[in-house]
């Protein structure tokens, strides 16, 4: 499942994508948890009973403030949580 | 000079706004023979919903408004569906609460996303082709894929502003004084299409037809203008996930013909149809959910 948390606004769209079939016994030893800076994922067992990561629901609404700090315009080459996430579950979409 | 203005000489308030509540019961059934009963709480933000599922197949539901506190929204949205086929709590196997308040539902054994409780019901009422939902609620707006047995493969949700949602059309309702049934086939009665009111805020939005209507707009051009901004908004979210053949609208929305003939322009597929009550997908999903889950205890 692809699960995008986010949202659109006047400004543009903020999503961040999880795809929980990699994410789904992660080999990356869920280090996205601490990957990001803010905090922001979380472990949570979904409505099918999997365990997977997903965006905690007070950052949902403000991505693009929480996520400005690693983008390239801060000095960031690569996000801190894609780069901690080798499966490669995690997306940006801006 | 200062007119003293008495309470009971204003004139009423019109709630425009308030749709039609529902109570429904398939009287062909009888509920005493059954070995399943199961129960779908769907507490949104602007209505609630509880359906029964009589070994697996929907038996009744009652559709009303939310109120102030999610555990009695929950309790009478329940009371009224049970009243009306003599039910009681204890008759009911298993109970499945969904929706932003679903962890607040006083009497579920469980608690479930409305994303996978509207796929769920989706495909109970549009079929197993149903691919993509539209669930327009009353304050977010979700776009869903799924698979032909209702489960989730793709979502997105936006529940940041309230444009191109149920509340949205309540505003536009109020504002322009037409009951709100009557804002879809009205904003067809206009002489030629009208371009969509640019903002994609409700509020902006509500001070830009209000704008409107002082530069001469007659109502229904407004609610045209409205109507189609709704059904941008929503496109650009579909869009971004991608909408396959079996398209579904559910949510309060689906009734509204000037959003969804709109939005099927816009996509140029056709949402598919079905005879029962869009609003309440969420909890048919959920008690259908819950009529899996006791069946699987019941086989243990």
């Amino acid at each position: 499942m692809i699960a995008n948390y986010g949202y659109k606004d006047g400004s543009g769209e903020y999503y961040i994508s999880i795809d929980t079939d990699k994410c789904i016994g992660c080999t990356a030893d869920r280090a996205c948890l601490t990957a990001c800076p803010k905090l922001m994922f979380e472990i949570i067992t979904d409505d099918y009973d999997d365990e997977v990561a997903w965006v905690k629901k007070p950052n949902c609404r403000t991505l693009a403030y929480d996520c400005a700090d690693c983008k390239p315009s801060a000095g960031y080459t690569s996000l801190p949580c894609m780069t901690a996430c080798t499966p490669g579950a995690i997306k940006h979409s801006w | 000079m200062n007119a003293e203005v008495k309470a009971d000489t204003l004139p009423e308030k019109k709630e425009f706004w308030r749709w039609q509540e529902n109570v429904w019961v398939d009287e062909s059934k009888d509920w005493k023979s059954a070995k399943i009963i199961t129960c779908g709480i769907d507490v949104g933000s602007v209505s609630s919903q509880a359906v029964l599922v009589v070994d697996g197949e929907l038996y009744g539901y009652n559709s009303m408004r939310t109120g102030n506190n999610s555990p009695d929204s929950a309790k009478n949205a329940l009371a009224g569906v049970m009243d009306k086929c003599g039910m009681k709590l204890e008759d009911i196997h298993f109970v499945v609460g969904t929706g932003y308040g679903r962890v607040n539902v006083p009497f579920a054994h469980k608690a479930i996303t409305e994303i996978a409780c509207h796929a769920r019901g989706a495909n109970y009422m549009g079929g197993n082709g149903v691919r993509t939902i539209l669930d327009m609620g009353g304050q977010d707006c979700k776009a869903i894929h799924c698979d032909d047995k209702g489960k989730v493969t793709n979502f997105l949700m936006n529940d940041k502003c309230a444009a191109g949602t149920g509340r949205g059309m309540e505003v536009i309702s109020d504002l322009m004084q037409i009951p709100i049934a009557e804002l879809g086939p009205r904003s067809f009665d206009i002489d030629s299409d009208v371009e969509a009111v640019s903002s994609v805020c409700v509020v902006f939005a509500k001070s830009e037809a209000l704008g409107l209507l002082k530069a001469g707009y007659t109502k229904n051009k407004v609610i045209a203008a409205y109507c189609q901004a709704m059904a941008e908004r929503v496109v650009s979210l579909l869009e971004r996930i991608g909408v396959e053949e079996g398209f579904f609208i559910t949510g309060g929305i689906a009734k509204n013909p000037g959003v969804v003939k709109r939005i099927e322009k816009l996509l140029g597929i056709k949402a598919m149809d079905t005879k029962i009550d869009s609003q309440i997908a969420g909890a048919l999903g959920a008690a259908l959910f819950g009529y899996t889950l006791q069946s699987k205890k019941a086989a243990a």
